[in-house]
């Protein structure tokens, strides 16, 4: 009816556009921008080259630094001597991967890991959910969480040890007092950001109860809760190192025991090799979670594509 | 004589106009929609407490389309979210007759992490409506805002007089008899409102809703309003009402449009001078 109407008054562009009937038009389309560019080969072996190459530089440097300091030889016969060149360590690392002890170690660790970290992801969602939910909770708990936060994991290795002895329950339980804190944060925070205007939206929905919580507050917290969930990990790792370092448990090889050994042995190439292979894990781990989080914010429009490589 | 009514102006003789009287119905729309008596808001107390409504009553016909126009900060959103319940008067009733409301805001406030097909469907699930019909109603209701082939795009892959689109078709969602808008095209383009503008007339004619519009634009109003209400600076009182007969298709730039918007400028603006 009425947009079949054209008025004189208009220019002959806007009049030309007006006239279409189509949802996008308008100034409005320009906002649109150009569609996403498909995803040819090319175009992702390229994506791919440009997500690599800061890496590779990364470790170039590393080993380069590595290799100077060996050649510059300034040490003498101190005990720096016994570093050996990055050729001499990567060899004995590459022997160690020949060996079932280092993988049996690597297994260990990574078992820790996961239990620890699922341990704390458990408990501290359970306590992030309750404290968000109960106001007077939330107002007293802040203070405690980030009091654990700035608490160094591994002063409460005394406490644990007393308390659980020589064994993996007393890693586990600094892993949780690590990394539980984080993740209870990340959901809190992420409850307490859920935006208003969309809490008034999801009520005029007839969202309320449980289905409130399903469809809008959780799902809005997740961005705050990935990042909690990542900084426990960080904590979650830290305090396990320092664990399987403080605690030896008799016949139990694990990184930390391998690590160990070598300082005990003074062999500092192995132990090179043993911190080549735990940063390795870290760095890995790390880019899963930093994959996930900028998955979850792509999805949201959060990040531009510029971000997202 | 003139198109435009001016309520409490002397009755002329079209039957319409003799029953017109502040507070009471249009002639021939039947029973109210929404009715607000005497609705006061205060927020806070003490000396720092902020009067925002004042004692104002309106009536909303069903199936009227009503404008609400005001200075900025003289309560309109606040009246708004009292009629959408989210928000309680400090005195007064507001009754919708247990009709369900609706309610679109200045930002299209749709769920980020979802797309738009998925936004509409979860205003259905909320009323309940049957998992397999969900996704066949919000297609349907995509296609009414004109949406049908945007409906896997995420609200910030659309533009935002898409998202607002989408945010119609998520209120459509809600079966609802009331519809409150408040300023909903006040962040696009003049081009892009105007569509809207057509659409939201037809969408609304359709389904016969009853409106209640927030606008800060005067000619908007005056081209979508079967009724334009001014509302004083805060407190918020109803000051004056414009009515608005149907003669057939209007656009933004029509001569009567411009004529009731002038009218109802001069009136906001006495009103703005006399709050200094
Ligand atoms: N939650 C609130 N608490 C205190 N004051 C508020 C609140 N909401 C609105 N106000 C005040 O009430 C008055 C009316 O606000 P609002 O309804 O948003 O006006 P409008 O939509 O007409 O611009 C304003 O002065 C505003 O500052
Ligand atoms: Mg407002």
């Amino acid at each position: 009816m009425a947009s079949t109407q054209t008025s004189g008054a208009q220019t002959p562009v806007t009049a030309e556009v007006s006239a279409q009937p189509s949802a996008i038009a308008g100034l409005d389309s320009l906002e649109l921008g150009p569609a996403r560019p498909s995803a040819e080969p090319g175009r992702l072996a390229r994506k791919a080259w440009q997500a690599t190459w800061p890496k590779l530089l990364a470790i170039a440097i590393v080993l380069g630094a590595w290799e100077l300091f060996y050649l510059s030889n300034f040490h003498g016969d101190s005990a720096i001597g016994l570093v050996k060149g990055p050729g001499t360590g990567l060899a004995n690392l590459w022997d160690q991967m020949q060996h079932a002890q280092l993988w049996q170690a690597i297994g260990t660790t990574v078992q820790t890991a996961v239990a620890g970290y699922l341990l704390a992801m458990i408990i501290g969602s359970i306590i992030g959910a309750i404290v968000s939910r109960i106001p007077p909770l939330r107002a007293a708990t802040g203070s405690i969480i980030s009091g654990l936060q700035t608490m160094p994991s591994i002063a409460w290795f005394p406490f644990a040890i007393i308390l659980f002895g020589l064994n993996t329950s007393a890693i586990l339980f600094v892993m949780v007092l690590g990394a539980a804190p984080s993740i209870a944060n990340g959901l809190i925070t992420g409850v307490d950001y859920t935006p208003p205007l969309l809490l008034r939206a999801g009520r005029t929905m007839g969202l309320s109860g449980i289905a409130l919580y399903r469809h809008l507050i959780l799902p809005a917290s997740l961005p705050a809760y990935v990042a909690g969930l990542k900084q426990g990990w960080a904590f979650a790792w830290r305090s396990l190192m320092a664990g399987e370092l403080l605690v030896i448990i008799i016949g139990h090889l694990s990184l930390g025991i391998l690590l160990n050994n070598a300082q005990d042995n003074q062999d500092l190439t192995s132990a090179i090799s043993i911190m080549i292979v735990i940063l390795v894990i870290g760095i890995v781990v790390d880019a899963i979670f930093s994959k996930t989080d900028r998955t979850v914010r792509r999805r949201r429009g959060l990040l531009t594509d510029a971000q997202s490589i | 004589m003139s198109v435009i009514q001016r309520r409490g102006a002397p009755p002329e003789n079209s039957p319409g106009a003799s029953a017109l009287s502040d507070g009471h119905l249009p002639a021939g729309s039947g029973d109210a929609a929404i009715r607000i008596a005497d609705v006061t808001k205060v927020y806070g107390r003490g000396p720092g407490a902020v009067h925002a409504i004042d004692r104002l009553s309106l009536t909303v016909g069903c199936g009227e389309f009503v404008c609400l126009v005001g200075a900025s900060g003289c309560g309109k959103s606040t009246l708004l979210s009292i009629v959408a319940g989210l928000d309680t008067p400090t005195a007064g009733q507001v009754d919708t007759a247990g009709r369900r409301v609706a309610i679109m805001f200045q930002e299209p406030a749709l769920f980020p992490w979802l797309t738009a097909r998925r936004n509409v469907e979860l205003a259905l699930r909320a009323r309940r409506v049957p998992k397999q019909e969900r996704t066949r109603r919000a297609l349907e209701l995509l296609e009414t805002v004109h949406l049908g082939d945007f409906a896997d795009k995420r609200p910030h892959e659309l533009s935002g007089g898409m998202r607002q689109r989408v945010a119609m078709a998520r209120a459509l969602a809600q079966d609802a008899d009331v519809l409150l808008m408040d300023e909903p095209f006040g962040a696009l383009d003049a081009m892009t409102r105007d569509l809207l503008h057509d659409e939201i007339e037809r969408i609304c004619s359709e389904r016969a809703l009853s409106v209640l519009f927030v606008t800060h634009n005067v000619r908007e109003a005056a081209r979508l309003g079967d009724r334009v209400v001014v509302l004083s600076s805060r407190p918020g009182r109803v000051i004056e009402e414009y009515d608005v007969p149907r003669t057939g298709p209007r656009r933004i730039d029509s001569a009567s449009v411009a004529e009731l918007a002038g009218r109802v400028t001069d009136r906001l603006r006495e009103e703005m001078r006399r709050h200094g």
